[in-house]
């Protein structure tokens, strides 16, 4: 264990979750600090989607606790938490398919601004709103394809706008599961330079298996094994490690290398 | 203002608002009362169907028990007639609230579920309405209640006169349409229509899915209470018959025919459906066995009903 550094953004003591007889997390401990990005790796199975849904409240853990800004936040649903500056991206890209892109991204503009029992005026015409999804669509790279539905978007231009989604609520704390999953080279490279960008503004947890672009991008790492953390260092003692080495990078690397 | 695209949905629909609105003038001028009397019933039921389409193709809730609303609205009108309050002023607010009410128990018990068990828990609270009804011994029981007197508007407006009837029910359609427009597009619609799409993304974002879910499910039943509280003055006669669990499968068969989703779809699927049932029925009484053949190929070959083969590009 690291030494508990000061005022963590998110603070995860001894979550505890089984899915019958598996405890796809296992006493997990975890401090993100403000400004970071903390990169959470693992061979597959290893608990990373099951710790990212429990973060965001999609999943409930059988015991421990989660704080978020001071915050205890173990027991809230996920719309309260999103609320509160957490917000997250999908693994298996989850969009509003039929909708366009800039309406994906104006509903989350949309629901951190007041309530939305609001029944005669067009949403579609409230500049404020639809102003910061063109905002977050640019930041993102995706300011001409706003008026496109998600369905006719590539796969990569939906991970993009997975992300857009997510900034555009605002987010203290950014969750990103697996944002390269399925991108080719040229897109995983804008993913990497877009992430580098976002970095400076928002604290990030990501969740990935390419190696490189975690090395690249992380402050610190946290590499989950079984559900269990095995260690959490800077990227150059993560990859000095033994037990790291031993259970996952070896292997797992060269499978990485593989796809 | 934006002109609306001219597309052949556009089109259609357009034409069949000029018909329903010339089609007294028709009547009258070629004596033909059955039309009208055929064409009151179909406007009235191509409300209900209007509001079932706000939550099936817009919120994507298939509620199998939709027609409840539709015996609830008219038993108000028919209960509160029969106790010696005439007054539309009364009874249709009435109708409206105790339809809202019983939308609003539905719903927050059905809305736990998802899918099947939804269908299933909304098609028993219908049936629970059904037999309910069939008790009240005191209105009629099973064999219905007649409604001696149509509602009063302190002469506003004569019920009983079949032109201004007529009209009142084209004017509650028109008016329905018009609120269903905007609430799709407005912030609320957006927010229903997304957890429609995908509730998980919605919840995501930080939207509380089953409360905007609760909501259009209340209006879209105070909407039919209103379709209800028309029926039966239109029929003059109210029974458990109209909430049986066939007629909800009626309203579900206009909205899936005309084009779930399509804000003028229900119209058309009301009106195709019950002209059909009206001539087959002339012809053979299994007319049903031609219907059913009809609504598996629009189905199968037309996921977006009669408004979809027109060329509806977008939802909403």
């Amino acid at each position: 264990m690291p030494d508990p550094l000061p005022n963590p953004l998110l603070r995860v003591d001894n979550l505890v979750r089984r899915f019958g007889g598996i405890t796809a997390t296992d006493n997990l401990s975890l401090e993100v600090v403000p400004g970071e990005l903390h990169a959470i790796i693992g061979p597959n199975g290893a608990g990373k989607t099951t710790l990212i849904s429990q973060l965001t409240g999609q999943l409930m853990p059988n015991s421990g606790s989660i704080h978020f800004g001071g915050r205890d936040v173990t027991g809230l649903p996920s719309y309260k938490r999103s609320r509160l500056g957490l917000a997250r991206s999908f693994q298996i890209t989850s969009l509003l398919k039929d909708f366009s892109a800039i309406d994906n991204v104006a509903l989350a503009a949309q629901a951190h601004d007041g309530h939305s029992f609001r029944f005669w005026g067009n949403a579609r015409k409230e500049q404020h709103l639809r102003a910061a999804a063109r905002a977050a669509l640019e930041r993102v790279g995706l300011g001409k394809r706003a008026d496109i539905v998600v369905s006719q978007l590539s796969h990569g231009e939906q991970r993009e706008l997975e992300l857009a989604v997510a900034l555009a609520t605002r987010p203290q704390l950014l969750l990103l599961d697996e944002p390269m999953a399925g991108l080719g080279v040229t897109e995983s490279a804008r993913m990497v330079a877009l992430l580098k960008e976002l970095r400076k503004e928002v604290t990030i947890v990501l969740v990935e298996h390419d190696m490189e672009a975690v090395f690249a991008l992380a402050d610190r790492i946290t590499v989950l094994v079984y559900g269990r953390v095995i260690a959490c260092d800077v990227p150059d003692a993560i990859r000095k490690h033994d037990e790291v080495k031993r259970a996952y990078l070896g292997e797992q690397h060269a499978v990485t290398r593989h796809d | 203002m934006k002109m609306p695209k001219l597309n052949a949905s556009n089109a259609v629909a357009a034409i069949v608002c000029a018909a329903l609105v010339l089609l007294p003038v028709y009547s009258a001028v070629t004596g033909n009362i059955f039309i009208l009397t055929l064409f009151t019933r179909i406007v009235i039921l191509a409300l209900a169907a209007a509001s079932l389409n706000l939550i099936m193709g817009y919120g994507g809730m298939m509620s199998f028990g939709h027609a409840a609303y539709l015996g609830i609205g008219g038993y108000a009108v028919g209960i509160l007639a029969a106790e010696g309050f005439g007054s539309g002023f009364i009874q249709w607010p009435v109708a409206l609230a105790v339809s809202a009410l019983f939308a609003l128990v539905v719903g927050a018990l059905s809305l736990r579920t998802r899918g099947v068990y939804f269908i299933m828990i909304t098609l028993a609270f219908a049936q629970m309405a059904y037999y309910i009804a069939s008790a009240l011994s005191r209105y009629g029981g099973d064999d219905g209640l007649t409604v001696y007197k149509r509602s009063d508007f302190a002469g506003l407006i004569n019920l009983s006169d079949r032109t201004q009837f007529y009209y009142l029910c084209l004017a509650c359609l028109f008016g329905g349409l018009y609120l269903i427009w905007r609430i799709v597009n407005s912030r609320f619609g957006l927010v229903v229509q997304g957890v429609r799409s995908n509730e998980q993304r919605m919840q995501a974002i930080g939207f509380h899915a089953n409360r905007y879910r609760l909501v259009c499910f209340v209006i879209a039943g105070t909407i039919c209470g209103l379709a209800g509280a028309l029926l039966a003055n239109n029929t003059d006669f109210v029974s458990p018959a109209v909430m049986y669990w066939t007629r909800s499968g009626d309203l579900m068969v206009m909205v899936i025919l005309g084009g779930m989703g399509s804000l003028f779809g229900p119209v058309i699927g009301a009106i195709v459906f019950l002209v059909l049932e009206e001539l087959l029925s002339q012809f053979t009484e299994y007319w049903a066995l031609i219907m059913g053949p009809l609504l598996l190929l629009i189905v199968l070959f037309a996921r977006g009903g009669i408004m979809g083969l027109l060329g509806r590009t977008h939802r909403a």
